[in-house]
């Protein structure tokens, strides 16, 4: 394991301190339980966003708290779920008397441990509600597993119900627009190379120099199929094809398109990604109206992408344009 | 003999040392077929648990199983972390404010920790789970009991029958937690939530076989 850390046990609570450092201005932090709530919290009679999930996936969550997106995020442990009294510390924390909307990706630990924590809340008086993001089409048959994963679809959830709650939105619209947003989007990732965990010290699975992963997640699992590497064009069609026969995207649809990095792929090869996607939906008929590249919700150092396609319409539009000034996202301020 | 409060801490001492002789272990089997942290989350919550437990070292049984329950609750994260914090729970509400136990008790206490399990993780035998390895322990704890055995002979009854139900969740394919995401890829491994739970059920039985 080659990595720029110190102790393993320490890299969640020194990259919070660097956030801390960094970021004055946007956010504060609290240690023990950890969490991470925008400097002016709780703001009075918004409603407040708070999601949260397993360290490893920077810029999300910590990185989209501020204005115009997350009002609180609550850490784990790398690639697993943060804990109840995180959860409700943070709940707490930013609660401004119109209720606070919990964005939950679709995951065992996530969804138990934020469900613990809604019921915790709600025995303190708090309004709470939850909402899931479960968007990975390489997830068949979900009747048989744990349902699909939250994946690349969280980030736009999180700026578009952030700026809606920005906006004086109750708890009630905000629930229901984040559950819109589920129902209009879908994603699928791959990947080049594994991660390794930290406190682990070897790579999570084991990828030959010549194959990739189609179908992964985000916490360094492996994907559905494993197969011979192939060009960017291919793997780009193998991605977007049942991204959009999944929803299905149609002829004369508006669609966000995002190309998110896994981490440790470059922009320059997401830029190519994105060209060939562009041109694949351009050939259907389905209209880029929107885009967001880069490596917003990542897997530790793991070399892949993952392509996340939203249907949009003009409420959509104008949220998604809306200033945000967070760390990892910030425009429009 | 009943299982007294003392046997009950030691049980948990003795679970919490086998999870740090086997960390490494139940976290490769979960870089098998899911996120490689199991070993390394259960550790942390039972390290955190060994710190707690002398401040309730006087208190009854029940209030020390739900003070490892919320231990574990705040400090283990991921699936297990909720799971079994449940389970402690559970099995200490059931108990209640009892300083010596039954074996009866004890089958009733690991009855409620199951269901409450059940019920929160939502999954069915042959799931390839945690639940794989409690559902045989309790029948054969069950059906000791019902044949009049001793104490210790029936506790590693039931220790066997998890032991071969973590066994049996090798070939199955995982239809719950992360491990689902592998389909049938997921069939030829161990499941690692029920090796811990092995662990768990073994540690009663070697704790407790004089009791």
């Amino acid at each position: 394991m080659k990595k720029l850390i110190n102790n393993p046990e320490d890299v969640v609570k020194e990259e919070l301190k660097g956030i801390e450092l960094a970021h004055p201005d946007l956010v504060k932090v609290f240690y023990d339980p950890d969490f991470i709530v925008r400097a002016d919290a709780p703001v009075q009679g918004k409603v407040a966003l708070v999601s949260g999930g397993g360290s490893g996936h920077e810029p999300m969550h910590g990185g989209f708290v501020g204005k115009g997106m997350l009002d609180g995020a609550c850490p784990g442990a790398v690639f697993t779920s943060p804990t109840p009294d995180q959860m409700l510390e943070a709940t707490k924390a930013v609660d401004g008397g119109a209720g606070v909307l919990h964005i939950v990706k679709n995951y065992t630990g996530d969804v138990m441990n934020f469900e613990m924590a809604a019921d915790l809340a709600r025995g303190e008086g708090i309004e709470v509600e939850s909402v899931l993001v479960d968007d990975d089409v390489a997830v068949e048959n979900s009747t048989w597993t744990a349902g699909r994963r939250g994946v690349g679809l969280t980030v736009l959830m999180e700026k578009i119900v952030g700026a809606a709650a920005e906006e004086g939105r109750s708890l009630n619209e905000c629930a229901d627009l984040a559950r819109k947003v589920n129902a209009q989007g879908r994603s699928m990732g791959m990947a080049l190379t594994s991660c390794t965990v930290p406190h682990v010290g070897k790579p999570s699975f084991d990828l030959p120099e010549d194959e990739m992963e189609i179908g992964i997640g985000i916490h360094g699992e492996p994907g559905r199929h494993r197969m011979k590497l192939e060009s960017a064009d291919k793997i780009t069609e193998m991605l977007v094809g049942p991204v959009v026969e999944d929803l299905p995207f149609k002829e004369g649809d508006e669609v966000l398109l995002f190309v998110n990095s896994m981490g440790g792929t470059p922009l320059i090869e997401l830029y190519i990604v994105y060209r060939k996607a562009v041109e694949l939906l351009k050939a259907k008929g389905i209209k880029v109206v929107r885009h967001l590249i880069g490596p917003y919700i990542t897997s530790l150092e793991m070399a892949g992408m993952s392509i996340t396609l939203l249907k949009m319409d003009e409420d959509l539009k104008k949220l998604w344009d809306a200033p945000v000034k967070t760390a990892g996202m910030r425009w429009g301020i | 003999m009943a299982i007294t409060r003392d046997d009950v801490l030691k049980w948990v001492t003795t679970f919490a040392q086998v999870i740090e002789e086997n960390h490494e272990m139940l976290t490769n089997l979960d870089r098998e077929i899911g996120d490689a942290d199991h070993g390394a989350n259960m550790r942390r919550g039972f390290k955190a648990v060994l710190e707690k437990l002398p401040s309730v070292e006087d208190k009854d049984i029940g209030t020390i199983l739900k003070t490892v329950g919320m231990t574990l609750l705040s400090k283990v994260g991921g699936a297990a972390g909720p799971l079994y914090s449940t389970m402690f729970m559970k099995a200490g509400t059931s108990i209640g404010a009892k300083t010596e136990m039954e074996l009866n008790d004890w089958a009733q206490a690991l009855e409620a920790g199951t269901v409450g399990i059940a019920n929160l993780g939502k999954a069915q035998p042959n799931d390839k789970t945690m639940l794989d390895a409690l559902y045989p322990a309790l029948n054969a704890l069950g059906a000791a009991m019902g044949n009049g055995t001793s104490t210790g002979e029936a506790l590693q009854k039931s220790a066997d029958a998890a032991h071969e139900g973590m066994l049996a969740t090798i070939p199955l394919v995982a239809r719950k937690g992360r491990a689902s995401y592998l389909g049938e890829r997921s069939a030829g491994h161990q499941d690692p939530g029920a090796t811990s739970t092995y662990f768990l059920i073994k540690s009663a039985a070697d704790t407790w076989k004089d009791c």
